[in-house]
């Protein structure tokens, strides 16, 4: 899993490209893909897309009184613009992604959430990525020989 | 009729909708999406290749959750850097293994003073707060303001959906007592 967290091969057949690589059968790979992902380890493979490239994303926090929080939440997480929604142990305690094609149907997600929740928002989008993604790497802690 | 799969802006939608979730674990997973889509499965290979090229795809493999593989804790830190070094900070803290996240955002005064927010990871809510040190360290001087905010309940953890028109989901809100959950970039 390490090995192909990036550049899975862009082929017709990846599970037999990563088997051949591992010397072993593809469909053992397959089998051990589909028992990690039906053990939640595995979430999907396929695509991370960059932030803010097929379309626009931003981070949105709310102070939210304690008692609503779960419904506010469970309001926010009816919007299927939304995909992250975490609570945070901070004042502001409801932290959640919205995505949008453009610019303006985002601000126009993000003041609808507004206007059904009664909660103000405040809208926090990327303005600079620092981060290079090589995937998560599981032999923890690291060694530093690499 | 032949098409050109790259510039074909109604199918390159269509594509992304079928891969954002994943692609099929079969050992012909661009087939199985062609023919959802009544295209070849070399269409469909041709439009991730020109998304991959286009600098679209960040990455592209196994996606894991951390919280399932032992990383508990998250904390999301926030931290009020000087805006003339927060590029520099950024690209510090970006570098470090057990940062998962690492962006810029915009201050909002009065209520919001941070404008810099790193994802930090570790096993328990100690080895987070060890890894924030780590951070501190890196940098010369006093050191910058900055809080962790840790995750309590997760509402809701799923990629980012780009296709218009999404499919209509039901989720539901997890109960009171859920331990903390870590969450994926």
């Amino acid at each position: 899993m390490n090995e192909f967290q990036r550049d899975l091969p862009l082929s017709r057949e990846p599970y037999r490209d990563i088997a051949a690589r591992l010397g072993v059968e593809e469909e053992t790979v397959l089998t051990l893909l589909r028992r990690l992902q039906a053990s939640r380890i595995v979430s999907r493979v396929g695509p991370v897309f960059t932030p803010n490239r097929l379309g626009v994303s931003t981070l949105v926090a709310a102070k939210v009184p304690p008692d609503r929080l779960v419904e506010v939440a469970s309001l926010i997480n009816r919007c299927p613009a939304v995909n992250h929604n975490y609570e945070r142990e901070h004042h502001y305690n409801l932290w959640f992604v919205v995505t949008a094609p453009d610019q303006a149907e985002l601000d126009r997600t993000v003041a609808g959430l507004e206007k059904q929740t009664g909660v103000s928002l405040l809208v926090l989008p990327m303005l600079r990525d620092y981060f290079i993604d090589l995937g998560f790497d599981m032999r923890w802690p690291p060694d530093d020989a690499d | 009729m032949p098409i050109d799969a790259a510039s074909n802006a109604d199918l390159r939608m269509r594509v992304i909708r079928e891969i954002e979730g994943g692609i099929p674990l079969e050992p012909h997973p661009y087939r199985v999406i062609g023919e959802r889509l009544e295209v070849s499965e070399s269409d469909v290979l041709e439009v991730i290749r020109h998304l991959a090229g286009e600098g679209a795809i960040r990455r592209y493999g196994i996606v894991v959750r951390h919280h399932e593989l032992g990383f508990r804790a998250n904390g999301m830190v926030v931290w009020d850097v000087p805006d003339n070094r927060v590029d520099e900070i950024g690209r510090l803290f970006g570098e470090q293994r057990f940062v998962t996240l690492c962006y810029q955002r915009p201050r909002k005064l009065p209520d919001w003073r941070y404008n810099l927010f790193t994802m930090v990871h570790g096993c328990e809510k100690n080895a987070v707060r060890e890894n924030v040190r780590v951070l501190e360290n890196l940098l010369e001087g006093p050191g910058f303001p900055h809080e962790i905010l840790f995750s309590a309940r997760r509402f809701k953890q799923r990629g980012a959906r780009y296709a218009v028109a999404p499919r209509l989901e039901s989720v539901t809100v997890r109960g009171a007592r859920e331990t903390p959950r870590s969450e994926m970039p």
